[in-house]
């Protein structure tokens, strides 16, 4: 074990540049005492992201959170730690063995080091039973408290300021200021503590950046919620579901602050638990058809029972959008981790000729702009629309670029009540008067007598009259496809991210994978490999995801997956430039890395290109 | 100078004739039970007065889901999926709570398919008339046994039926339905009067509608067959349903024991005592009845539960007075003073 008296000062310090994992048990009351050294850090302007890696279980089960502070901006998955936090008797040994030579164990006083831990770390012990017997605390709160106090101790040690940490807490208890001072003074016993016994011998230290004030720091799940909210939803039903369930929730906590009608003070949206996923798009589905903005938010296993109904949707061509947070495949076992396994069952998802507009967004707060841009194209195509999330996106903390309020009107497409409808000669629900594709809908409460029409499925004519001539089915289901040729236009671009020099190959991805994507875009040029990076945001793929595929002579396609579902996708819409396009994907249940996606990338180039 | 004589159409209190609240032709059995049903729907809505815009036919899959083509053509339809009209006519009935929600379903739609969502949309209590027009048979799909098909019913292709039917009055009631009754498809003026009170009432209705499938499952033993019907019919009460100002007239008709029961709307129900002095209000009394109409084989018809003042699902949500989805865009939408308020909380 490391006892050097090396001062600090006589070694290279590594700043802003870590990787830290606390190691705990879940359920004992850690999530504040995390978030606050996360806070802590943004509010120091270090970019900063934090990871619950968490089993599919309420207490006793082992709990990680990650934090990586990089100065950069490079706040993805990294593989390894630099420093753990442990109070998980339990998972000890393990965690010690992820760390990097050098790397630092902060570890409570009363647990055993295992034998052979390793000489090549740094130790610092934390006095946590000894420090709780100055403090008056009552039975239920001592674990929380107990994680209060390496807060401290960890924060003096790595330099985190005292400032910082108040204002963390301040933010975390707003408008609580009383229990935010509580807390403060645990964390400065600890901290205090440390800054008298503990004599630093690691090179991990932070220091103050200009404010990221262009930034904020929320999950994409309440970013998800919130763009709903803004976007108009009037109706939301759903089950409970991880990784999705903290999505409606948010709703749940918000649309009293921001649906309530400033005229009568009621609210303009319902937000309806109901029996099962079937239940959940039922009756997203029928709100949608009687006018309302209307959302479904789930998971994977929840879009596989909603088939069926946003099928029906997508036949009678029902405005409906449907979230999906994306966890790993069916059932239980990994519910709780992250994955991009759903885009293929959902692009196509039901039975019959289907296809969805599909938003991928890439940050929390591209979950805040979809979230109200969906409800639009819902309306404005009369079809579903799918927004793709993840677990990594949906329920972890995420430095994020501010919510910019909508730049354009709500658009409720062709819906029509009755003083427009006297101004159509001849109507139908179903009949292309613009010949763009698109009718004119009406919906119930409609007055007028021409209003009403019979909805089903399949087989019915331009005024919705049942019809099973071959001639009408196929001229209506060709329109339904034209729609959506026409509605590519107004679906978000793929972003591009330049190499600094021309660049033969291309990096592809989507979803919460941006970041560690462009880590790699980083990592590859510094051993000489340029590569431009696209991150697609729609689907169907547009003439700017064609041209970028086309102007590169290998793209890789990076994917949370194991068959790479993104990259088969693209392989038949651009056809024509198929042999450039290489999946590279992998599913463990964990967020991408960059070392993995280089490695990769590198390995490739070697084996097939020899580069 | 003498008038043409003009041929007299009897319109109802808003103006309109029978034939507004007219479908498309019945593509149906002739014979059908269902249209027996439609044509009920049709003459209560009627004589009611309700406009045919201000109601909305949601409907499964099957011949009992196809109906609601073939009555009040003016009315909004979705003719939506298997056993999930009840999700559908959930989500439906928020947009304008002044529109009347009428679902049509069938036995397997409600009883096996769908069971789920029928006990759990009355859970709900989504103020809505839930019409089952049960025939103990899949008919779109050729007579296969549903699960109100009698125990030991045989059938051409199936055989014999091993399994116990299920009641759905029985587990509407079990679910908190407050208002349950049953009709009988041969007893059309009974099941208009059954219509009309499940509309007047302000919670979700259920009326499970006997209704003989001519084609499939129409043997005399059937406990869903024309013969059974009328030979072991024993109506609960003599059921009379009276508007707010046909209140003079009730006088005429209760010259025997009644009961009344005041509708939300300024109606009333009036129960005419028959052979014995049902009280619909006794929940215990409901179920026992059931269980021994079943083991007696005495076919109930008449209003078996009601409960009045019931929470629904829309009161929940504390929502505008006027259509949901009427509201303009600008409602809608929070400020953008509040999105900046969010931005420095979380910044």
């Amino acid at each position: 074990m490391s006892e050097s008296n090396h001062s600090s000062q006589a070694q290279d310090m590594q700043v802003n540049d870590f990787v830290m994992t606390i190691c705990t048990v879940n359920g004992s009351g850690s999530a504040t005492a995390n978030t606050t050294l996360f806070r802590a850090l943004f509010s120091m302007g270090i970019p900063t992201s934090g990871k619950n890696i968490f089993p599919s279980n309420i207490k006793g089960m082992a709990t990680w959170f990650v934090i990586r502070a990089n100065a950069q901006g490079f706040t993805g998955r990294k593989l390894g730690d630099d420093i753990i936090v442990a109070v998980n008797p339990k998972s000890l040994a393990k965690d010690i063995s992820y760390l990097h030579e050098g790397g630092v164990v902060f570890y409570a006083d009363h647990l055993a080091l295992p034998e052979d831990a390793p000489e090549n770390l740094i130790y610092y012990p934390m006095p946590i039973k000894e420090l709780m017997k100055g403090l008056d605390v009552p039975r239920n709160l001592r674990d929380y408290t107990e994680n209060m106090l390496y807060v401290g101790i960890v924060s003096e040690v790595l330099g985190i300021t005292k400032d910082a940490l108040m204002a963390a807490l301040n933010k975390h208890f707003a408008g609580k200021p009383a229990i935010a001072e509580a807390n403060f003074k645990n964390v400065e016993l600890a901290y205090d503590w440390a800054a008298a016994n503990l004599e630093k011998k690691d090179v991990y230290t932070v220091e103050e950046m200009p404010p990221l004030n262009d930034y904020i720091m929320t999950d994409g799940n309440i970013a998800a919620g919130l763009g709903s909210l803004f976007g108009g939803m009037q109706f939301c039903s759903w089950y409970p579901i991880t990784p999705s369930t903290s999505m409606v929730e948010a709703m749940i906590e918000w649309a009293p602050r921001l649906r309530k009608d400033p005229e009568t003070g009621k609210m303009t949206c319902a937000i309806v638990q109901v029996e099962d996923e079937l239940a959940a798009a039922g009756a997203a589905v029928g709100a949608g058809w009687a006018g309302l903005r209307s959302v479904a938010s789930t998971s994977g296993p929840g879009i596989s029972l909603m088939a069926e109904t946003v099928g029906l949707a997508y036949f009678a061509e029902t405005p409906i959008v449907l979230w999906d947070v994306q966890r790993v495949g069916p059932s239980t076992g990994l519910p709780t981790r992250t994955s991009q396994g759903d885009l293929a069952q959902i692009y196509h998802l039901s039975h019959g000729d289907t296809q969805y507009i599909i938003y991928m967004p890439g940050s929390v707060t591209e979950c805040f702009d979809f979230g109200w841009r969906a409800l639009d194209i819902a309306d404005k195509y009369q079809t579903p629309v799918f927004v793709l999330s993840d677990l990594d996106l949906g329920m972890n903390y995420w430095m994020t670029k501010k919510f910019e309020y909508p730049n354009r009107p709500m658009d409720r497409g062709k819906l029509v009540w009755e003083e427009e409808l006297e101004k159509f000669p001849e109507w139908g629900r179903y009949m292309d008067i613009d010949n763009d594709g698109i009718p004119y809908r009406t919906v119930p409460g409609n007055l007028s007598p021409r209003a009403a029409y019979f909805t089903r499925g399949t087989g019915h004519n331009e005024y919705g009259n049942y019809e099973e001539d071959p001639a009408n089915w196929s001229k209506l289901i060709t329109r339904i496809g034209k729609k959506f040729k026409n509605g590519i236009k107004d679906l978000p671009e793929p972003v591009i991210y330049r190499a600094k020099q021309d660049a033969a190959i291309g990096i592809i991805g989507w979803g919460s994978t941006e970041i560690a994507l462009l880590e790699t875009q980083h990592l590859l040029a510094e051993k000489g490999i340029h590569a431009d990076f696209m991150r697609i945001r729609s689907l169907p793929s547009d003439t700017v995801t064609r041209e970028f595929i086309a102007s590169h002579q290998r793209n890789y396609v990076l994917e949370l997956n194991r068959d790479g579902q993104l990259c088969n996708i693209l392989k038949l819409e651009i056809e024509e430039y198929s042999q450039k396009l290489i999946s590279i994907s992998e599913i463990g249940g964990l967020p991408m890395s960059a070392e993995w996606a280089t490695e990769s990338i590198i390995a490739k180039e070697q084996e097939k290109y020899g580069k | 100078m003498e008038s043409k004589a003009v041929p007299t159409v009897e319109l109802n209190p808003i103006g309109l004739s029978l034939a507004d609240y007219a479908g498309r032709p019945s593509t149906l059995c002739p014979g059908c039970g269902h249209n027996m049903v439609s044509n009920a729907i049709q003459a209560a809505v009627y004589e009611m007065g309700i406009l045919p815009e201000k109601i909305i036919k949601m409907s499964g899959i099957g011949c009992s889901s196809k109906s609601p083509n073939y009555f009040l053509q003016r009315s909004f339809g979705f003719n939506s999926l298997h056993g999930r009209m009840p999700n559908l006519a959930t989500g439906a009935s928020f947009a304008d709570t002044s529109v009347k929600v009428l679902g049509i379903s069938g036995d397997g739609d409600s009883a096996s398919i769908g069971l789920g969502h029928f006990k759990h949309v009355i859970r709900r209590n989504v103020p809505m008339v839930y019409i089952i027009e049960n025939n103990g048979v899949y008919g779109l799909t050729k007579g296969q046994f549903s699960a109100t098909t009698d125990l030991g019913l045989e059938l051409k292709h199936q055989g014999v039926n091993v399994l116990p039917p299920l009641d759905l009055c029985m587990e509407a009631i079990l679910s908190g339905a407050s208002f349950v009754a049953r009709a009988f498809a041969g007893d059309s003026k009974q099941m208009k009067e059954i219509f009309k009170a499940a509309f007047a009432h302000d919670g979700l209705a259920i009326v499970d509608v006997i209704s003989p499938c001519v084609t499939f499952n129409n043997k005399d033993e059937s406990l869903q067959s024309y013969t059974f019907g009328r030979q072991n019919v024993s109506p609960l009460q003599d059921i009379k349903f009276y508007l707010e100002h046909q209140r003079e007239q009730i006088l005429d008709f209760a010259d025997g024991e009644t009961r009344e029961v005041d509708m939300p709307d300024g109606s009333v129900i009036v129960l005419k005592k028959t052979a014995s002095d049902y009280d619909p209000t006794d929940r215990m009394a409901a179920f026992q009845m059931l269980a021994e109409s079943y083991t007696e084989r005495h076919f109930i018809t008449g209003l078996i539960y009601i409960k009045r003042g019931t929470t629904t699902v829309h009161e929940h949500y504390d929502l505008v007075d006027e259509p949901l989805n009427r509201l303009s865009v600008e409602r809608l939408r929070p400020s953008k003073a509040a999105l900046d308020e969010i931005n420095t909380r979380f910044g």
